[in-house]
């Protein structure tokens, strides 16, 4: 069973962690991180080829992560797969004993290394939530051929609060939410008062009642990073006084206010009615997962036991 | 309309070297209006080439003609009277036009001198916009007149996504995001309950289902 489950199921705070995984074909990069993260967090995100850059595949990575002993997180975006390859990769990844899986539209491919490619967007994040729901509850593919075996899948999906139009977020929560999203990964927190405007709205429309809500944070590790993210990456909001308390550190000691930056942020969030837990997103620096949650009061983790 | 650009001048070069009489066949329909293949553009385009042979020495004939429709029978069909006097066609019309004088003339090797690109409006002088894919099963009334089939870039039924920002597309921040656009739209007429409503996935067999389409209207028919 998942123990991402088991733990919101609970009523606890949960803690995800992400682990990107490497342009090789390498196992030990994944099983290095899977000893960083042991542990730290109560299941693993296994990104799907983020920035539209070929990786390691998804859902090879949760493989090594299952043979580590870990809960994965299986993200599965809409770019690379038709409803085939989708479907077909979720009965796959139950049979593998992946049990938990974010359903994503995912970076175009204009970002990436692939820039040529054809995106497929056959389905889109929420009509994917809404296949896998249909395979996992109904025990049929699209259109409702009979499975053999239904998938056992916790069902997670992603939301923007940094996105426009603020007043639409919402509205599209709830359809991720009716479509069967159990559990939601936000977008990295950083501006707390939009974050705090976007989970009133939610509140008010009974949402966080009917979903678990997992912040999304990740530490920065430069004031170069920062204006980076700001600028570059989509869908990102840094207030600017973030940007100065970073530009203000001494460049050897920035790592450490982006620790600290990440830990307070997470201490006022605990703070915001609804949060269910945490998703630290901490981008090739995993080696910081384990600080960031010990001092934000979260350590130790409950004990994982495979079924 | 169908929408079109001239290939660069050194590939249509090449496609023509072989030949030593050419002629450039211009269409008046879509073409013409996105100032691709119209009389204008095949007359230039032929003198381009005419003056390239010259300064390399090379003997060439083009003749020009600009057809009303390339992509109709009809209006090719009187082609007959002269293609002989030619060894290969280069048509300035659309991906359809290039196709149709081939079906028609299967012993002339024709060349195409445009890519084809969307179906779209003029929205200005110079300035067309895709703003249909042909997907065979229209929602333009669901979504207040604007496609996001075609204008979002992730051809998201049940947007906007996490990119969307002060009204522009991640991809790139000259594009209009069509889920603003769409919600601008649907909240004048007041029908933004529209959009809690979860849009099904699409029914791509009505684009690609049995490979390429057609329609057959026996009413139509003589």
């Amino acid at each position: 069973m998942s123990q991402l489950k088991k733990i919101l199921d609970k009523g606890d705070l949960a803690v995800t962690a992400e682990c990107g995984p490497p342009k090789g074909a390498d196992p030990e990069a994944i099983f290095k991180k899977a000893e960083l993260l042991r542990g730290k967090a109560d299941a693993i995100n296994v990104t799907d080829n983020q920035t539209a850059t070929v990786r390691m595949s998804s859902l090879a990575a949760c493989g090594l992560l299952i043979s580590a002993g870990l809960d994965p997180v299986l993200q599965v975006v809409v770019r690379d797969r038709n409803r085939i390859a989708l479907q077909s990769d979720i009965l796959g990844a139950s049979a593998m004993g992946i049990r938990n899986v974010l359903c994503l539209s995912g970076d175009h491919q204009s970002f990436g290394n692939q820039p040529q490619t054809m995106g497929v967007f056959d389905l889109d994040s929420i009509q994917f939530i809404q296949v896998v729901k249909t395979m996992r509850d109904e025990g049929t593919i699209w259109g409702g051929e009979p499975l053999t075996k239904s998938p056992e899948l916790f069902i997670g999906a992603v939301a923007n609060p940094f996105a426009d139009p603020l007043g639409f977020r919402p509205v599209r929560l709830a359809k991720k939410i009716r479509a069967g999203a159990d559990f939601i990964q936000t977008q990295c927190v950083y501006n707390l008062d939009r974050f705090e405007e976007w989970m009133n709205m939610a509140r008010e429309r009974g949402l966080t009642e009917q979903v678990n809500i997992l912040a999304g944070v990740t530490p920065l590790k430069s004031s170069n990073m920062a204006k980076y993210m700001k600028k570059r990456v989509s869908g990102i909001d840094i207030p600017d006084e973030l940007i100065k308390r970073m530009e203000e550190t001494p460049k050897n000691r920035q790592r450490e206010t982006g620790i600290n930056i990440c830990v307070e942020t997470i201490q006022r969030l605990k703070e915001i009615q609804g949060i269910r837990g945490f998703h630290i997103m901490a981008i090739e620096w995993e080696e910081a997962v384990g600080e960031i949650v010990g001092r934000a009061g979260l350590l130790p983790r409950p004990s994982f036991d495979q079924d | 309309m169908i929408t079109a650009e001239q290939k660069p001048i050194d590939e249509i070069r090449e496609m023509i070297a072989p030949y030593k009489r050419i002629l450039a066949l211009g269409c008046g329909s879509c073409v013409a209006e996105c100032a691709a293949g119209g009389e204008k553009e095949t007359a230039m385009l032929a003198s381009t080439l005419r003056m390239a042979a010259k300064i390399d020495g090379r003997d060439l004939l083009i003749h020009e003609k600009t057809v009303d429709r390339q992509c109709v029978k009809d209006f090719i069909l009187p082609l007959d009277d002269i293609i002989d006097q030619y060894d290969a066609v280069l048509s300035l019309g659309c991906g359809a036009g290039v196709q149709a004088v081939a079906e028609i003339f299967p012993d002339v090797p024709i060349m195409p001198a445009l890519n084809t690109e969307f179906i779209g409006e003029t929205r200005d002088q110079g300035y067309w916009v895709e703003n249909c894919v042909g997907c065979g099963d229209c929602v333009l009334y669901d979504f207040g007149g604007i496609c996001p089939l075609t204008r979002c870039s992730k051809r998201l039924l049940n947007g906007p996504c996490g990119g969307s920002r002060d009204g522009k597309c991640e991809v790139d921040p000259e594009v209009p995001c069509a889920w603003q656009l769409i919600i601008e739209r649907l909240s004048k007429f007041n029908a933004l309950d529209r959009l809690e409503k979860i849009y099904q996935p699409k029914d791509w067999s009505m684009k690609q289902g049995l490979g390429p389409r057609n329609i057959i209207r026996e009413d139509q028919q003589r």
